[in-house]
């Protein structure tokens, strides 16, 4: 039984799930497996309503676990993310044919979304510049550097992993597990935070809140998933 | 050599080129094997992609946390004054130019320094990761990277065959037999593993290379590399 502090943002992974579409763009945030929130991820995999999903990630987890798990279920359509090479899988549907894939480098992913959060329709990068990646894309020279423009992402959906949330929603992170977590949670139009535990508000000092509670529409408590010997693994016992 | 030696080779002889102060990015793969390999209070600021700044070595098996990986997603530890930040935050640092070295993995470097690390003409490699935006933005590039590819092919060619990577240019390429520098489009040996002989480099290098006339043996050995070298 995990104790919850209450919240009115806090649901079930069950009902958060429910309010993602057939067809729907996700964030989700994690690189590699780290900072994945996996409890909604498999939640998502169990119905059947929302499937054709369009991705966008660093990574499609590893074979089998996070992301991998969805891709596995039949539920991703395309995938947006820098590197998929590490999910065999994944590259095996991409080579059928079912699965669609968007290759960009990651810190154009990144930006791209910090943008799409900030109200910035496109800006203009150096990476790719002459590459394949790049092909196609308008050019422009600024101090004599070929940049290349980059539209902002945006989702219908994030889901999000962090490690504390107040019972406002804000929210805290764990070591490298922030990774693409904060900045997703400024791009969607609908925001789903996966945590350990919720505090009282108050009980977190402002100047450590790195995703304030604006951004964060749903809290759902990571119960299947512990830690055991520093990787994540199900828990053994059912979630009370 | 085993292939797991000559990755530890590469690695020790990267961990010499950086100097207190530098603020260097570790990329996927041997990189990522430098933090085990820096002399103890080296004063070296390791950047990993995935938002970090002070990464340490790999932590002892008992305490292992995939909550704090490298790019190559393999745990690591934090030194005193670390700071952790979001991806795009990590990435602001890197193409803002706040990035002193990058040091790379690559599949192919050409004779002027040009690199292909991403993608492999008719295989299935969907990845690019953090590489492009390295390659636009690091101050000095530094390529970490097997002599031969698997089937025994130049890694170090005259114009790549691979995709490229960008338009910016490699300063350095280590591998287990030499230590080049790229100057002026050039590719210049400046040191060789004492295990290696100029004519074996010569027959397996497709790339054009002049010889430094104050050619050195390169350290390869813990021992050669002074104390304190794991």
């Amino acid at each position: 039984m995990i104790e919850v502090v209450h919240s009115q943002k806090l649901k079930t992974a069950q009902e958060a799930v429910e309010r993602i579409q057939d067809g729907d763009s996700l964030l989700v945030g994690g690189f590699g497996l780290t900072g994945t929130p996996f409890t909604l991820i498999d939640t998502i995999t169990e119905q059947d309503r929302a499937r054709n999903l369009t991705i966008i990630s660093n990574n499609l987890g590893e074979a089998g676990k996070g992301l991998g798990k969805l891709l596995n279920s039949g539920h991703i359509r395309k995938a947006v993310g820098s590197y998929f090479t590490s999910n065999r899988d994944a590259v095996q549907a991409w080579s059928r044919g079912e699965l669609e894939i968007e290759l960009i480098p990651q810190g154009t992913l990144a930006e791209a979304i910090r943008a799409g959060g900030a109200g910035i329709a496109a800006f203009y990068t150096k990476t790719g510049v002459g590459t394949s990646l790049g092909a196609g894309k308008e050019e422009r020279v600024f101090c004599g550097e070929r940049h290349l423009l980059v539209e902002g992402i945006r989702a219908k959906v994030a889901i999000i992993r962090a490690y504390k949330a107040d019972t406002l929603g804000n929210l805290v992170y764990f070591k490298t597990a922030r990774n693409f977590n904060p900045v997703m949670a400024t791009a969607a139009d609908l925001v789903i935070a996966e945590v350990d535990e919720i505090v009282e508000a108050g009980q977190l000092e402002p100047e450590q809140i790195v995703t304030p509670h604006s951004y964060v529409d749903i809290l759902v408590i990571n119960d299947r998933y512990e830690k055991v010997g520093g990787t994540y693994v199900e828990r053994s016992v059912e979630p009370g | 050599m085993n292939p797991d030696e000559i990755r530890k080779r590469i690695a020790r002889r990267i961990a010499l080129e950086l100097e207190s102060g530098m603020v260097v990015n570790l990329g996927v793969g041997i990189p990522t094997l430098i933090q085990d390999f820096l002399q103890p209070n080296h004063g070296v600021f390791l950047q990993s992609e995935n938002g970090l700044l002070g990464m340490g070595p790999t932590p002892p098996d008992d305490e292992f946390d995939m909550d704090l990986i490298s790019a190559s997603k393999h745990p690591i530890t934090l030194e005193p004054g670390a700071s952790i930040f979001s991806s795009s935050d990590s990435f602001a640092m890197i193409r803002g130019g706040h990035i002193d070295v990058a040091v790379m993995g690559a599949l192919q470097v050409s004779e002027r320094g040009e690199i292909a690390n991403w993608s492999i003409p008719g295989q299935d490699i969907l990845g690019v990761g953090g590489a492009m935006d390295l390659v636009a933005s690091a101050k000095t590039m530094m390529i970490a990277i097997n002599h031969l590819t698997k089937d025994s092919k130049p890694k170090l060619v005259r114009n790549l065959s691979y995709p490229t990577s960008g338009i910016r240019f490699a300063q350095k390429v280590i591998d287990g037999g030499e230590r080049i520098f790229i100057e002026n489009s050039r590719m210049i040996l400046r040191e060789i593993a004492p295990d290696c002989t100029l004519e074996e480099i010569s027959a397996t290098t497709e790339a054009h290379f002049e010889v430094a006339e104050d050619l050195k043996t390169m350290p390869v050995t813990p021992h050669a590399m002074g104390s304190g070298i794991a």
